[in-house]
This record gives structure tokens, sequence and C-alpha cells, in this order.
């Protein structure tokens, strides 16, 4: 295989490993953006896995899956919305308790209804996503050196929920940077009692963003389950909904940063798979656990303030009280 | 629904609304049993006879009753200190790494060393990877919640490479090192107790047990009669009226962290040293997470982390008999509970004590 060979491969399955952490990182944002703080959403993407598989399974349509994926993570939303915004509790004890009612529900209710240890049958035909073929990707290969070959490798040829993903990083960002109603988020974010001052509901908008958040996570949890692998598996979402958290932690709370952040993260995990076992010389057997880990270093040494600075929303963690 | 702090009596504060909580918890876990077409009350007799219907299930009870007192006293001593380590995996983690560690380059002290120092290894291992979240935070202005989340996934990469390529036993294809040195492991209870006269069945109950116990009151001791205890809570409370009482909130914070981290050594000192006698991967199987459950029914009171403790050990040991009885209850139930506890009993703690207020009002008005 030819170096751009390899390169194209890598890239492509980049894309394939980021697309939940994209999903999920959008989702933080929008939650964070506006003070909410979610650790939850590794529980709402393996909640929407869950839903997602059994209803595609169900129903034989991956778009009812999608639909049901995100209906779960949003019922997981509200769950947290009323802890966090309704009742001002801690909103990371809330979130903790989010991913362990997600780890838990899904193994039983899977185990219940079809004794596999918590998996679901698995997915076949229609009942899952299947690649999209851009229009000229076959063409773009044959005619175009080089460029062509990435094309058709690594832009085109991913699932449905795949491309969703990608457009939703667009709308976030624009939503969040141009329009009134991203605005208010952001203001909700960094000083509530502005927002309510000028006679806007800081509940409302805190309750819409956490439901963005569980819309996102619904779509990244649907592509785990439904079009990266051909069912759900207990514990599936194993860290990538930790993974997005550093993503928006690295990201400084901002959506194009995020998706980079996601991409970076998503390479290298390709890496981590690619190296799996490969002996490079002078290093000796490659240690993938170390690239696996470097998430996770990365963010505890950036949060640290070594290399740049975290700034998050100033009202973020902070549940709004009126009287005052 | 008002910003204005329910008044309620002491009485209970510390005891009324964590037990309404559990009680709303539990029905909501027999919902969950209704849900999947299971007959709750059956399934609750057959929990508690699992769990205590026999000394074997009661032995059984204790011994994952001792990982949940350790789990929660880690979550209940930060949270004095106003700190929320989520981190108690990935410190038990290392904690066992440490362990195990010392009792493979130790192996010849003699009995009465060994197992010592295996604790203290733990304790130490525990205590320096919850001292890095606790320095990041007093230092360098990290969240806490943040950082032990990362540490945790670190923790879980760390210790698959060196029980694969350091610590490992050689030639097995599991991951999971030598057995450590037969004079360092813990006795098992019922060995424990033999000379005593008390005839109790073979389990993994050992005494780790009483290590917990011990635990317990220790806490009880540090965070209510001594000077350091006294600092904690004091910046759990409010951190800028401690610097102003001169108590440094960021060396609280460190030391907090660190004694946090050597609780949930205590985890791997009942996994590795007292039933499993070395390390294997994932040992530590969610009992950090349950932990914070734990701590939080437990309202951060060693008497109220061994009560929770108590009941999460039933759940554990009930659970694991149910689930052979109805395969469709798995274990995984209790992470259920457990994550409704931490809702009900955390996040929503508002919502019952107003519930519970509304009550005993109505009651006074009544009278």
């Amino acid at each position: 295989m030819d170096l751009l060979q390899l390169i194209a491969v890598i890239l492509d399955s980049t894309i394939r490993l980021s697309i939940p952490l994209i999903c999920a990182a959008m989702a933080g944002l929008w939650s964070e953006r506006a003070g909410v703080v979610d650790i939850g959403l590794e529980g709402k993407m393996l909640i929407a896995a869950f839903a997602s598989a059994v209803a595609a399974f169900v129903t034989g349509s991956a778009w009812v899956g999608l639909g049901a994926g995100i209906l779960a993570a949003l019922a997981l939303s509200l769950v947290h919305g009323f802890a966090a915004i309704t009742w001002r509790g801690n909103q990371i004890v809330s979130g903790v308790a989010v991913n362990m009612l997600a780890v838990g529900l899904t193994i039983i209710f899977g185990n219940a209804w079809y004794g596999q240890g918590g998996r679901t049958p698995s997915l076949e035909g229609p009942a899952r996503f299947g690649e999209i073929t851009l229009p000229f990707a076959r063409w773009a290969r044959e005619h175009v050196p080089g460029l062509g070959l990435i094309y058709d490798e690594v832009v085109s040829g991913h699932a449905a929920p795949a491309y969703i993903a990608l457009l939703c990083v667009f709308i976030t960002a624009f939503t969040l940077k141009r329009t009134r109603f991203g605005l208010r988020i952001r203001a909700v974010g960094e000083n509530p009692a502005a927002v309510d001052t000028a006679g806007i509901s800081v509940a409302g908008l805190r309750y819409g963003a956490v439901g963005i958040c569980g819309l996102l996570c619904g779509i990244g949890g649907t592509y785990l389950a439904v079009a990266q692998s051909a069912g759900f598996l207990p514990h599936m979402t194993a860290g990538r909904g930790f993974i997005a958290l550093a993503a928006v932690i690295f990201a400084n709370w901002r959506p194009w940063p995020a998706l980079g952040a996601g991409l970076l993260f998503g390479l290298l995990d390709a890496v981590a798979i690619r190296l799996q076992g490969v002996t490079l010389p002078g290093i000796g057997l490659v240690p993938v656990e170390a690239i696996q880990a470097l998430p996770y270093l990365m963010t505890v040494v950036l949060l640290a303030g070594f290399i740049g600075k975290a700034t998050p929303p100033r009202a973020s963690g902070l549940p709004y009280v009126k009287e005052r | 629904m008002s910003a204005v702090p329910v008044d309620l009596p002491r009485w209970a504060d510390v005891a009324l609304v964590p037990l309404v909580s559990v009680i709303a918890a539990l029905f909501v876990a027999g919902l969950v049993v209704v849900g999947i077409g299971e007959n709750p009350l059956e399934a609750t007799a057959l929990l508690l006879r699992g769990a205590l219907g026999s000394a074997e299930g009661m032995g059984f009870t204790l011994y994952y009753a001792t990982n949940f007192i350790f789990a929660g006293l880690a979550v209940a001593v930060a949270f004095h200190a106003g700190l929320f380590n989520i981190g108690g995996e990935g410190q038990a983690t290392v904690a066992g790494i440490a362990m195990a560690i010392a009792c493979l380059a130790f192996s010849a002290l003699p009995g009465f060393l060994a197992a010592p120092f295996a604790i203290l290894a733990a304790a130490a291992g525990g205590a320096a990877y919850a001292f890095i979240p606790g320095w990041l935070q007093a230092r360098r202005g990290s969240h806490v919640v943040i950082t032990t989340i990362m540490l945790n996934f670190v923790a879980a990469t760390l210790i698959v490479y060196l029980l694969r390529e350091i610590i490992g036993k050689p030639g097995s294809m599991q991951p999971e090192t030598p057995n450590f040195p037969a004079q360092a492991v813990l006795t098992p209870m019922h060995q424990w107790l033999a000379p005593f006269g008390i005839d109790l069945p073979s389990t993994p109950l050992n005494t780790a047990f009483l290590l917990a116990l011990m635990a317990l009151v220790a806490v009880w001791l540090l965070i209510w009669r001594t000077r350091l205890g006294y600092a904690i809570r004091t910046v759990g409370a409010n951190p800028r009226a401690a610097a102003y009482a001169g108590i440094s909130p960021a060396t609280v914070t460190m030391i907090a962290m660190a004694i946090s981290g050597a609780l949930a050594g205590g985890l791997a000192v009942n996994e590795a040293l007292g039933v499993q006698h070395r390390l294997v991967l994932d040992f530590t199987a969610g009992y950090g997470f349950v932990g914070i459950a734990v701590a939080l029914m437990g309202r951060g009171h060693p008497v109220g982390v061994g009560l929770a403790a108590m009941l999460f050990g039933v759940l554990y040991q009930g659970g694991a008999e149910l689930s052979f009885d109805k395969p469709a209850i798995t274990r995984d139930m209790v992470v259920v509970i457990g994550g409704v506890l931490v809702l009900f009993a955390g996040a929503l703690d508002g919502l019952f004590r107003r519930l519970v207020a509304s009550v005993l009002h109505s009651g006074r008005e009544a009278a």
C-alpha cells in the first residue's frame, strides 16, 4: 500500500471514530455555554445507542432508530435539566446519576428483552445506516490524482448521521455566534442575572440548551450503534463522552476548535488502532495505551495551565437563583 | 419553590430525608422490575433472603459492604472539604498497582510486616494519585471533578499496560499479576474467627472488613474531633472564612484529597489482598462510582456511610442470588438503584427536603 493510500485509510477511520466525539462535544458545548455543566454526555450517548439499536431492530428502519435514540437521550437530558435547572441541584452529581442510570438500564433492559447479556441483535440491511457515496467519488478516484482518492476514501462513503453531525457543527457555530438565540444562550452562561433583567427566562434558555444537548448526544449514540456497529453492546460508548468533554475544554468552549479537537482525538484513536501490535524500529512494540491515554493527559495538562489557558463560561455549574 | 433553604428539624434532616429518598429509589427500581415483566415483591423477597437469609449470604454481604465503606468514605471525606472526588476508581486502581509492586518486590518480608506494608503501599498509592488533582486544584486552579475523571481513564490504561508488559504473570494470557506471597494476604474471617469458637462458612469476607470498620471510626474522629477535621469542614463550608481564620484552603484541599485517595485504596486491599490474592484487571468494578451514592445517602457521616454501605452490600449480594432465580434481573440493577439514589439523595435533595418539610408542616398544622 502506498503512502497516500495509507494516509487516506487512516483519515477515513479518523472521521469514523471522531463522529461520536464531535456530536458529544457539540452537545456539551451547548449545555456548558448555557451554564449547565454536563458530565452525563457519556450516559446520554449510551442510552441513545441502546434505544436506536432496539428501535432499528424492531422496525427495520435505521431512521426510526435515529428518532428513538434522540428521544432517549432527550429524556435523560430532561432528568438532568429538572435536577440542575428546576431544583438547582449539583450539576456534577446529576451528571453522575445520568451516567449510572444509562449503564444500568441499558444492560437490564437489553438482557431482559434479548437475553444476550445486554447486547441487541445485529442489524442488517435498511436497519443500519449504509455508506453514502458522494457524487463523482468513483469518477474522481480514477481521474483526479491524489485529491480524488482522498475525496473518495475520506470525504465520501460515510453513513448519513456522520454528515448530519458535521452539519450540526456548522449550525452550532452559526447559531451561537450569529443569531439572537445563540447570543442569549451565551449570555445565560456568562451572566444569567443580566438575561433575567432583560426579561428573558433563564430556565427556558437553559432547558433549550440542555434539550439541544440531548438531541446531539442522540445522534452520536445512534451513529455508534446503528452506523459504526451493527447493534448495541454494553458499555459501548467506552469513555467517548468524557473524551468529548475533554475536547470541549481543549477547544475553550468554541465550536470550530471543538471540531478540531474531536478530529485530533479521533486521529489518535485511529493511529492507536493502526499501531496495535506493530513493532517500530527504535521504540519496539508500540505502547498503544500511551496513545489512548493522551487525550486525557493532554486535558489535565491543559487545565493545569501549562499549555494555554482554559476559560469556562463564567456562570457554568452555578444554579441561577433569582431572589437576591 | 424558593431559594430560601428549607427548615427541617435535625432528626428529619439526618434520617428522614435520606430514608425517603431511599424508599423512592427502591420504588423506581421496582418500576424497572415491573417493566421487564417480573414481580417486584417476589424479587425483593428473593433478594433479602439471598443477602441476609444465611450465614454465607451475610458473609458475602459484609464483604461487598467493605468495598462500599471504603468507596463511600473516600467520597465523604472529600465532600467535607467541599471537593467532589469522582476519581475513586482511578485511585483504587493505582493503589492496587502500588500494592502489587510492594508485595512482589518485597516478597521476603516476614508475615507480621508483609500485610501492613502492603496496606500502607495501597494507601500511599491511592493518596498520591488523589494528591495530583488536589494539587492541580489548589495550585493551578483546574477543577478537581474534570481532572479526576480524566485521571480515571489514565489509570485504566496504565493498569492494562503494566499488567501486560511489566508486572503481569509471565506466560499468562490473563491480565493479572503472579500471586502475592502467602504471608502478605489477609486472613479470611471464617479462619480468623475459628480459634474463638465461632464457626462460619467460607466466604470472601476477610479482615479488610475490620479495617473498614476502623476506617469508619477513624474518619469520624478525624472530621469531628481533630484540628485538621475542623479545618477540612471549615474549608468545605466557606473557603474565604477559612482563609480569614488562618486556615489555608489550598493545603487543606491537597490533604483532604490525599486522605480521600488513601481511603479509596481500601478497595484494592479488600479485593486484591483479601480475596483475589493477586492484582487483576477491572478489580474496581464500578465500586468507586457507587461510593458516590453511598456518601450522598449517608450524608457524609460515618454512621450513615456504614448503613448505606450495608444497604448496597445487601443489594449486591442479594442481586447476585436473585439473578440465579430470575436471570432477567441482573446485578446491574444495583447500578440503576445507585444512579437513582445519586439523583434523589444528591441532585434532587432540594425536592426531597421540600417534600418532607411540607408533609411535616401540614402535620403540625393539623395538630
